[in-house]
């Protein structure tokens, strides 16, 4: 059965493969950037506020810190219940260029054994979940020092 | 010119007192009962606590909860219903785990606007099992449904990053962490109201399940059902009651971040971005001491005890450094010293904290003032810290909330 490939959420990054990249907007006033997106009004208190356009986030970040996730989170997190709880790793990035930190999921394999904090991680088109018909994309942060 | 940078700095310069008449709570617990019942009980508790009926409150000001339906929403009516309608006037507030701190700062903005001379302020919680989660539904607007939906991310994962960043930065261990627990536990099993009355060994913690690396179960607040009441006045009012010298609120501090705000909170997938203008030179939480220190015209120095918001035992660490009890990365140090614990220079936590509650989120920000209110009265038993003359509450609520209060006697 041929599932569909759906973002999880929408216009919060795009591409496949070595082409993935979270989306943000950057205010055409200030320069600041806002990920998740802000695509109504800039956020920064001293502007006066300019346009938002979309701009994609550097790939590469290091890691700020990094936790994992031994107990199954509660709805609205999807998982089946059936099935014995696969921990997974959780890793907040800082991005040099947008002096940014993005948390996201870890690729699967990846444990906290294997990081520290300040190790490249780069980010990777993930799944989140699957369901009859839907295959629900997301992004992941692989250390860049790992085989995929 | 001055007054405009002070207003966007949180307020800023002192203000009078209000007299802290009664505390009272009911226990925390697992009772399987209703926020209302605990909420209702712990305002009787400080009503008879203050010498004043019910009767003889003007205003009644309710800390919400997201878990009690409808009710819960309107907290200050429910309270007010539960306790025979009266004609009081009515405020409910929400700010997640600082909604105790809204309620004392809306109950002292009305007794120093004149608007009423005794307020009762109440907040009560009745926690599910398990992981706090959010509001039912699709909300892909909301961040908290979000960071659930797509990450996962529990408040114990957030707890576990900060923790980890502590070890990576400041080389924390996990061996300190569980000194916190080991400190707490035994000041909880002093306390009639905490849930958890058993001390507890460094070992036990290292023995129980990692939830979120670096943090075990025995690191990590439960969720917990309480209730909580103060009942506060003028200190005119005080001194016509027969208060002659009454606890005093000095400071509520309820200030929100500033862009940007580079510390990863809760319930965010992001910070803020640094690219277009400088980060501020402190933390947000530095800054909820700082504007409480400030309006209350004191320091970390004048302080006989804190308590702080133990979500974890890391974050206890994080707020000494918060608080200016000692220099940042120096927590662990501190603690080791022993400065923290009973007969140290700054004891904190002397109720047994979090780590012997567990949250009940709207009750335990009016909870913090309450074991202020007896140490400073000399009332608190075996947790009593000698002399105690000036304490403060810290904690900070989901969703850029700062709760801080400073009280004297």
């Amino acid at each position: 059965m041929t599932h569909t490939r759906m973002p999880a959420v929408a216009d919060w990054f795009t591409g496949e493969g070595d082409g993935f990249r979270l989306l943000g907007t950057r205010c055409t006033a200030c320069a600041s950037v806002f990920f998740p997106r802000e695509d109504a009004h800039c956020r920064n208190p001293h502007c006066a506020g300019g346009t938002l356009e979309e701009v994609s986030l550097s790939q590469r970040g290091r890691v700020w810190s990094y936790t994992d996730s031994r107990y199954r989170p509660p709805s609205p997190y999807v998982s089946n219940a059936e099935l014995p709880w696969e921990p997974y790793t959780l890793i907040a990035v800082e991005l040099e260029a947008e002096r940014i930190v993005v948390l996201g999921q870890a690729a699967p394999g990846v444990t906290v054994a294997d990081l520290t904090v300040g190790m490249e991680v780069r980010v990777v088109p993930g799944v989140l979940h699957e369901d009859a018909e839907t295959t629900w994309t997301i992004w992941h942060w692989r250390p860049t020092g790992v085989a995929a | 010119m001055d007054h405009l940078a002070l207003a966007a700095d949180g307020g800023g310069g002192m203000t009078e007192d209000v007299a802290v008449l009664g505390a009272g709570m009911h226990p925390w617990g697992k009772w399987g009962r209703g926020f209302v019942e605990y909420g209702t009980a712990a305002a009787r508790a400080a009503l008879a606590d203050a010498g004043l009926g019910w009767r003889e409150v003007g205003s009644v000001v309710g800390a919400d909860t997201v878990r009690g339906g409808y009710p819960g929403y309107v907290a200050g009516a429910t309270f007010a219903k539960a306790l025979g309608w009266q004609g009081a006037r009515v405020t409910s507030v929400y700010a997640a785990c600082a909604s105790g701190a809204q309620a004392i700062a809306a109950a002292r903005a009305q007794i120093l606007a004149g608007l009423a001379d005794v307020v009762l302020v109440v907040g009560a919680d009745a926690a599910p099992k398990g992981f706090f989660r959010p509001a039912g539904g699709e909300r892909p607007d909301d961040p908290d449904w979000l960071r659930f939906r797509l990450l996962g991310a529990t408040n114990p994962a957030y707890f576990g990053l900060y923790a980890r960043r502590r070890m990576a930065v400041h080389g924390d261990t996990p061996e300190d962490f569980a000194l916190v627990k080991v400190k707490n536990a035994a000041l909880g099993a002093l306390n009639p109201y905490a849930r958890y009355r058993k001390r507890v060994t460094a070992e036990e913690v290292a023995a129980s399940a990692v939830v979120a690396d670096p943090l075990r179960l025995l690191d990590i607040c439960a969720t917990s059902d309480g209730g909580a009441a103060l009942v506060l006045s003028s200190l005119d009012f005080a001194h016509r009651h027969g208060a002659a010298r009454p606890v005093r609120i000095r400071a509520v501090s309820t200030v929100t971040p500033r862009f940007p705000n580079t510390v990863l909170d809760l319930p965010d997938i992001a910070t803020d971005s640094a690219a277009s203008v400088a980060p501020p030179a402190e933390t947000f939480r530095a800054s909820i001491a700082r504007a409480a220190y400030e309006e209350a015209g004191t320091g970390p120095e004048d302080l006989s005890l804190a308590e702080v918001y133990d979500l974890s035992t890391a974050m206890e660490l994080q707020w000494y450094e918060d608080l200016g009890l000692c220099g940042e990365g120096e927590g662990a140090k501190l603690l080791r010293e022993g400065a923290t614990a009973p007969g140290g220079r700054i004891p904190v936590n002397t109720s047994g904290g979090l780590a012997s509650f567990g949250e009940a989120v709207p009750a335990q920000a009016i909870a913090q003032v309450c074991e202020l209110t007896w140490q400073l009265r000399g009332a608190a038993g075996d947790r009593q810290v000698a002399g105690a003359r000036v304490g403060i509450t810290a904690n900070q609520g989901l969703f850029g909330h700062g709760s801080s209060v400073v009280a004297v006697r």
